[in-house]
C-alpha cells in the first residue's frame, strides 16, 4: 500500500521511541560523575559498585529464587490440575475454569491487596514465604491454560490403547500423556517464570521484609536513585537481549528444518 | 483413584489463596459494626472520589486511543508481506517489553526531569526549559510508552495469520489498496484490536506506579486511591469497596469487549 521505505521509516521512529530511554540509561551507566547533570567521562565504577551493593544483590537473588521456586511449584500444581480438569465434566469443570480465570482477570492491585489482607488476617508475617505463595497463585493459571489446549487436541484413544496393551494407569499417564503435554508445560513454565520475574504489584503488597528487584527499584525511585541502578538496567537489558536473540535463532533454525505455522507472539 | 482428583490440591490452593481473599474483601466492603452497610459505597459517590475514577478512565481511554493510533500501523507494517527480516524486527519490538517496567519508567524520569536531556535539548535550540515531569502529560506519556507493545502484538499476530488470498481476491475484483484495507484487512484484524484494547485499557486503569513516579503523586488515579486506603489511611472498609468497584469495572469492560469479538475464546485468557 504505502511505499516500503515509508513504512520502514515509521517502524524505525517507533523503535527509537521504545529504545531511547533504555539507551540513555546504558550510556549514563558509564558516566563517571555522580549526577546525571554532568558528564564526567567514561568509567566502569558503577558496575563495580553494583556487585558490592548488598541490597541490590540480595534483591536479585530473591527475584531469581522466587521465580524458580514459584515456577516449579506452579508447574507441578498446574499440570496435575490440568489433567484433573480435563477429565471433569459439567458444573465441576466450569467451577475450576472460572476460578482459574479469576486471578488472570482480576487487576493485579486487587489480587495483591486481597492476599495481603489474607496474610494479615491469618497473622502470617509478610516476607519471602508469603511472596512465594502469592507468586505460585498467579503463576499456576498460566500453566493450566498452556496445558489444557494440548490435552484437548490429544487423541484420547492413545491413553486407552496403552491401557489395553497392559499399561497401568500411572504408567500410561507417564508414558503417553506426559510426552503429549510437554510442549504446553514448557510454554507454561516460561510464562510463569517471566510473570514472576517481572512482577511488582503483587510482591509489593505481599512482602514487607523482603524486596525483589522491582520492589527495591520502586523504593529507590522514591528517594535519590543511585547511579548503580543504571548499571543494573544495562546488565538486565543485555541479558534479555542475548536470551531473546538465542531463542529467536533457535526458532529460525527449527522453522527451517520443519516448516510450521506462524508462531503467535 | 479418579483422575479428576488430580485437581484437588490446586482446588484447595485456589480456595485458600484466591476465593477466600476475595471473600474477605467483600466482607470488609459491606461490614459495619454489627451489620451490613452500604456506607463504604456511598462514600465513593463523593465528587472527589468519582472525580478520581473519571480521571483514571479518561487517562486510560486516551492511552488506549494513542496506543491504537500509533500501534496499528506498526502491526500492519510488520505483517506486510514484502517486509524483509520481519521476524528480526518483531523481536526488536519485543525486547523493550522484557525490561523491567519500573526501570523503563525510571528511564523516562531521567529524560523528562528539569535537568534531563529533553530539557537541555530544548534549552540548546533556544526554546528554554519546560516543566515536563509531574504533569498529566508525563503520566499519559509513561502509560503509552509502557503499554504500546501490548497493542502491537495482538494485532500483529492476527494480521500475520490471516488469509492473504482474501486481499488478493479483493484486488482482483477491482478494489484499490485503500478499499482493500477498509473492507478486508481492517475487519479481519478486529479480534486483534479487541484483545489489544483490553490488554492496554485494563492495566492503564488500574496502575498506580506510573502515575506515582511520573506524576509525582500530584495526580491521584484509581489504583493510587486504593493503595492509599490500605497502606496509608488504613481504611480497609473503604479500600475494599473501591477494590470491588474496580473489579466490577474490569469485568464489565471485559464483557463488553467480548461481545465485540467475533471469535472470542471461551476461556477468557488474555493472551
Amino acid at each position: 500500500m504505502l511505499a516500503r521505505r515509508l513504512r520502514m521509516t515509521y517502524l524505525i521512529v517507533i523503535l527509537t521511541f521504545l529504545y531511547a530511554p533504555i539507551i540513555v540509561l546504558i550510556v549514563y551507566s558509564f558516566n563517571a560523575a555522580e549526577t546525571r547533570a554532568i558528564w564526567g567521562g567514561w568509567s566502569l565504577k558503577w558496575y563495580a559498585e553494583l556487585f558490592r551493593n548488598k541490597s541490590i544483590m540480595d534483591a536479585l537473588s530473591v527475584t531469581i529464587t522466587v521465580a524458580v521456586l514459584a515456577t516449579i511449584a506452579s508447574l507441578i500444581l498446574g499440570t496435575l490440575a490440568a489433567i484433573g480438569i480435563h477429565s471433569m465434566r459439567g458444573g465441576m469443570r466450569q467451577v475450576f475454569i472460572q476460578v482459574t480465570n479469576l486471578p488472570m482477570m482480576m487487576p493485579d492491585i486487587v489480587t495483591g491487596i486481597s492476599l495481603m489482607v489474607l496474610f494479615i488476617f491469618a497473622k502470617v508475617p509478610r516476607g519471602y514465604g508469603t511472596m512465594l505463595l502469592a507468586h505460585i497463585t498467579f503463576d499456576a493459571p498460566y500453566v493450566i491454560f498452556s496445558i489444557l489446549p494440548r490435552l484437548r487436541r490429544m487423541n484420547k484413544h492413545l491413553y486407552e490403547a496403552a491401557l489395553d496393551l497392559g499399561a497401568t494407569p500411572s504408567v500410561a499417564l507417564w508414558k503417553v500423556i506426559m510426552p503429549e503435554i510437554m510442549p504446553g508445560m514448557v510454554t507454561g513454565a516460561l510464562l510463569a517464570f517471566t510473570m514472576s520475574l517481572d512482577d511488582f504489584v503483587i510482591s509489593y503488597f505481599t512482602s514487607v521484609r523482603t524486596a525483589n528487584l522491582s520492589v527495591l527499584i520502586y523504593s529507590m525511585t522514591r528517594r535519590k536513585v543511585p547511579p548503580t541502578v543504571n548499571a543494573l538496567s544495562a546488565i538486565m537489558f543485555i541479558v534479555v537481549l542475548t536470551l531473546l536473540l538465542i531463542q529467536n535463532l533457535r526458532e529460525v533454525r527449527a522453522e527451517k528444518s520443519k516448516p510450521k505455522g506462524v508462531r503467535s507472539v | 483413584m479418579k483422575r479428576s482428583s488430580f485437581a484437588a490440591p490446586y482446588g484447595l490452593w485456589m480456595l485458600v489463596f484466591t476465593v477466600v481473599p476475595v471473600f474477605i474483601i467483600v466482607f470488609y466492603a459491606f461490614a459495619a459494626s454489627g451489620g451490613v452497610t452500604l456506607d463504604n459505597f456511598r462514600l465513593f459517590l463523593e465528587p472527589e472520589f468519582v472525580g478520581i475514577l473519571t480521571f483514571s478512565l479518561w487517562l486510560a481511554f486516551l492511552c488506549t486511543l494513542l496506543c491504537l493510533l500509533f500501534g496499528y500501523p506498526c502491526a500492519l507494517f510488520l505483517a506486510s508481506r514484502d517486509m524483509k527480516r520481519a521476524t528480526m524486527l518483531v523481536v526488536l519490538f519485543v525486547i523493550p517489553m522484557w525490561m523491567n517496567f519500573l526501570l523503563r519508567t525510571y528511564a523516562w524520569m531521567t529524560l523528562l526531569e528539569d535537568t534531563g536531556l529533553i530539557n537541555r535539548f530544548l534549552e540548546w535550540i533556544g526554546i528554554g526549559r519546560r516543566r515536563l515531569m509531574y504533569t498529566e502529560n508525563a503520566v499519559l506519556f509513561g502509560l503509552v510508552y509502557n503499554f504500546l507493545p501490548f497493542m502491537i502484538f495482538p494485532i500483529y499476530s492476527v494480521l500475520v495469520r490471516s488469509d492473504r488470498n482474501l486481499e488478493e481476491a479483493a484486488q482482483d475484483l477491482g478494489a484499490n489498496s485503500w478499499l482493500v484495507f477498509l473492507r478486508v484487512t481492517l475487519p479481519l484484524s478486529l479480534p486483534g484490536v479487541v484483545s489489544g484494547v483490553s490488554m492496554v485499557f485494563m492495566p492503564a486503569v488500574t496502575t498506580f506506579v506510573i502515575p506515582r513516579l511520573l506524576g509525582g503523586g500530584s495526580f491521584m488515579m484509581f489504583g493510587d486511591l486504593i493503595e492509599n486506603q490500605f497502606l496509608t489511611t488504613g481504611d480497609w472498609n473503604f479500600g475494599s469497596a473501591l477494590s470491588l468497584i474496580m473489579m466490577a469495572l474490569i469485568f464489565i469492560s471485559l464483557g463488553i469487549l467480548h461481545r465485540f469479538n467475533p471469535d472470542a475464546e471461551s476461556n477468557g485468557a488474555v493472551w
